[in-house]
């Protein structure tokens, strides 16, 4: 994999889990009081840097091959997760990820807490909230970042990628101070699933001794193979009685991904 | 203090095993074979793509049968 593919793969990731935490974090910040949001958020990161912090160098650590192995069965499993849901949700088995419902959803809860100063913090329920939003939003990019970067053997540029994901979308969120419900989270998702997928089964196979037709070309293969794959499912699942029971979603979603 | 390690143990299952557990089980079963046919110096390679192939329809009917 080139340097170019680490990047947008940790990057289109990390996207998708910023806007969730940004999510969190303006819904705490409205509903409650922006500067315990602020500090929670800030929080957060900061334990994320700690953990990167100690985490990273252990990790370069690990042989490559049982690195491979433990990457690749974890990105398997997260990404067969991830493009289950996608597939539910392409086929209207399942709502479509709605940040503008989630926002609304979260103000309701938010709003109707009591409030409470603990130290430096105006309102604890609104410092818990981001902080609780933006480490476990945070704990999948530095998964991502971690395990894309070792594998490679360039922490450095996924941690780039992390970043500039997370700033981009902390300043459109900033800007607007509203949900990123434009940012096209679904189709992003099944993407991110499909890449999650095919660098598990490609890493995870490698770790376990396989060795691949094409060596590292066989990724070429496998991202299109499990992309048109997942796609036929889509369709399957769109084409039996009992989809759109829960979520209706015109026929034209289905290429907009999950 | 039992209810905050369950706590935790709760929050590590959904973040690495997630909605389904038949999917993280598969996934674990079919490196297992593939380390073993390797080790037998059998092409093993293709494992991973046919676990694949089984377990996303497999997971996704499951799914589709409990709404």
């Amino acid at each position: 994999m080139g340097s170019g593919a680490l990047f947008i793969a940790v990057f289109l990731a990390c996207v998708v889990e910023a806007v969730e935490a940004t999510t969190i974090v303006l819904a705490a910040g409205t509903a409650r009081d922006w500067r315990s949001a602020t500090i929670g958020m800030a929080g957060a990161l900061a334990a994320l840097a700690v953990i990167v912090a100690v985490l990273g160098p252990a990790v370069s650590e690990v042989p490559l091959r049982g690195l491979r192995l433990v990457v690749g069965a974890l990105l398997l499993i997260f990404g067969l997760q991830w493009l289950r849901k996608a597939i539910l949700r392409a086929s209207g088995r399942k709502a479509r990820h709605d940040e503008d419902k989630i926002f609304a959803e979260q103000l309701a809860d938010a709003a109707g807490q009591s409030r409470r100063r603990v130290g430096l913090v105006p309102d604890w329920y609104g410092f818990t909230l981001s902080f609780k939003g933006v480490l476990l939003e945070g704990l999948e990019v530095v998964f991502i970042v971690l395990t894309f970067g070792s594998n490679q053997h360039d922490v450095g540029l996924a941690a780039i990628a992390a970043g500039c994901a997370v700033l981009l979308v902390a300043a459109a969120g900033l800007a607007v101070r509203s949900p990123l419900s434009r940012v096209p989270e679904n189709t992003m998702k099944f993407v991110v699933g499909i890449m999650l997928t095919a660098f598990g089964v490609f890493w995870g196979a490698e770790g376990a001794g396989a060795h691949w037709p094409g060596s590292d070309a066989a990724l070429l293969a496998l991202v299109p193979a499990i992309a048109l794959f997942a796609l036929l499912l889509v369709a399957l699942m769109r084409g039996s009685p009992a989809a759109g029971r829960d979520a209706r979603v015109p026929a034209s979603a289905a290429a907009d991904g999950s | 203090m039992a209810r905050r390690i369950r706590a935790v143990a709760a929050f590590w299952y959904d973040f690495v095993v997630g909605d389904d557990w038949l999917i993280a089980v598969g996934v674990v079963i079919a490196l297992a074979l593939t380390y073993g046919l390797s080790r037998a110096a059998v092409p093993a390679w293709w494992l991973l793509p046919l676990s694949l192939v089984l377990l996303l329809p497999l997971s996704l009917w499951r799914a589709a049968r409990r709404r």
